[in-house]
């Protein structure tokens, strides 16, 4: 590992979007836009807004960090820049954790405009810290993150890249207890979705919404727990990831 | 010698692309790679950098085993495709690759310069010409002043002045105790080189300089020396 390195790769994905100004805009605003679609679908129907709107700000940071890291890190391994990098003295850490640095930097801006706008402009009825809805958004965002570096290794187009949304992404929002409580599953499904990280994810955020405590930062130990098996999930999607970057090919 | 190349064998795509090839390349000279489309120019290329998965035989570059970690900022490698980040200006490209390397920031005007891309520094590589990528890509690999650049055909689809500048860039790189390693399907840039490897079918066909090559075959030039030793036998 070479923090030189790793610092280098993740100023640069930075300074990538940076020029893409769309790209920028879109990370930034969408979600926010989107939470303001869903708290206005619910304007006449009651605490909606409060049951949904934090499990949709687990979700948004997940499955956009998915689809951007996903189709970047392609177009990195189709460009013949990933074999460059690693032809010089780029660890396969450097390269992974210069991604997660980067993409989690913008996890945190986009994490912090979208519970600030739900918290203080749409009124979510939160009981748990309003700062760690945006710190659970960011691991949530390095989830997508890693999984998106894990699963480009088996797309050769973006196209194909794009279709892996469908296959990793939307069994996990089906599962993880935004439709139906995960305990009112049929037992099958239930287990399934005890092994999904996103079903963590979003127990941590309704978590902090719902409850409060006496212990560190007024959250829920529980809080901490799912937290930390999110994290386990980064950092196994990032070692899978890993083992998916080969400096030598047929 | 700086590369040492012997008995390789690379198998690709279920076909055989290498052929129990054995060469080396000196420091201080330009090596030349010339064969037709197809013959195994890259992969050949791929296996002294390192990043080619080999079935037999041994690649040694400056005492070490290819791609081994130590060389990694000691070899240029310039593929066919440009390689930078397009939507990246040229500068900031050099800047990231420099920091990557470790070497100085006055390395990225240094190579930018070699280059003659001091004009463009500042644009997007995407909005550049082929020719103008491909240059991008060729300062990226200049930078650290490394020992061995292999430069996969460098010069395709160049302006002709540009094209006789890079050439003699490459003897001043040479000249300056680098080994130069470049490939070309275009015959008539084999006369610029100090030595020549023809290749054809992932077998070597002549390793010579180019006029022992149009002696020893009786042509007039390279074209005609390569076709003489494909329908005439290796006369080696």
């Amino acid at each position: 590992m070479n923090p030189r390195i790793m610092g280098a790769v993740a100023a640069r994905v930075l300074n990538q979007l940076r020029h893409d100004h769309r790209t920028l805009a879109m990370l930034l605003v969408l979600p926010m836009l989107l939470m303001s679609l869903l708290w206005w679908m619910f304007d006449n129907a009651g605490p909606g807004f409060d049951r949904f709107g934090p499990a949709l700000l687990a979700l948004f940071p997940f499955i956009i960090m998915f689809l951007v890291t996903s189709v970047t890190t392609l177009r990195e391994r189709s460009s013949g820049t990933l074999e460059r990098l690693l032809a010089m003295p780029t660890g396969k850490v450097d390269f992974l954790g210069g991604y997660a640095i980067a993409f989690g930097v913008v996890a945190a801006v986009q994490s912090a405009l979208a519970v600030a706008l739900c918290v203080w402009v749409l009124d979510l009825d939160l009981v748990g810290p309003a700062w760690m809805l945006a710190v659970v958004a960011v691991v949530d965002a390095l989830l997508g993150t890693a999984l998106g570096l894990f699963v480009s290794a088996f797309a050769r187009t973006e196209f194909q890249a794009v279709q892996f949304m469908p296959a990793i992404v939307i069994p996990q929002i089906l599962l993880c207890g935004l439709f139906v409580p995960r305990e009112q599953l049929p037992r099958v499904l239930e287990v399934i979705s005890d092994v999904l990280p996103l079903s963590y994810a979003v127990d941590a955020m309704n978590s902090v919404a719902q409850t409060t405590s006496d212990k560190f930062g007024a959250v829920d130990p529980a809080v901490w727990n799912d937290l930390a098996v999110v994290a386990a999930f980064v950092v196994g999607s990032l070692v899978l990831g890993a083992a998916t970057l080969r400096r030598r090919t047929a | 010698m700086v590369v040492d190349v012997r008995d390789l064998n690379i198998n690709r795509g279920g076909t055989q692309a290498v052929r129990d090839v054995s060469f080396s390349i000196a420091p201080g000279e330009v090596t030349g790679l010339l064969g037709p489309s197809g013959c195994g120019k890259t992969t050949l290329m791929r296996a002294i950098v390192g990043v080619q998965i080999v079935a037999s035989g041994s690649v040694t570059v400056l005492g070490l085993p290819a791609g081994h970690a130590k060389l990694r900022d000691r070899v240029g490698y310039v593929t066919q495709a440009p390689s930078v980040y397009d939507d990246l200006t040229v500068s900031e490209n050099l800047k990231f690759f420099a920091r990557v390397l470790g070497v100085s920031s006055e390395e990225v005007g240094r190579c930018v310069d070699a280059v003659d891309l001091s004009e463009q520094q500042d644009r997007v590589v995407r909005a550049l010409s082929g020719g103008q990528q491909s240059r991008v890509a060729l300062a990226v690999a200049l930078l650290g002043q490394p020992r061995l650049l292999v430069l996969d055909e460098p010069t395709v689809g160049l302006d002709p002045v540009l094209r006789r500048d890079l050439w003699a860039m490459f003897h001043r790189l040479a000249e300056g105790g680098a080994a130069v390693f470049v490939s070309s399907h275009v015959m008539d840039e084999a006369e610029r080189c100090d030595r020549l490897l023809l290749m054809r079918d992932g077998m070597l066909l002549a390793d010579d300089s180019p006029s022992a090559l149009l002696e020893r075959t009786g042509a007039s030039n390279v074209e005609n020396a390569f076709l003489e030793l494909v329908e005439h036998g290796s006369v080696r």
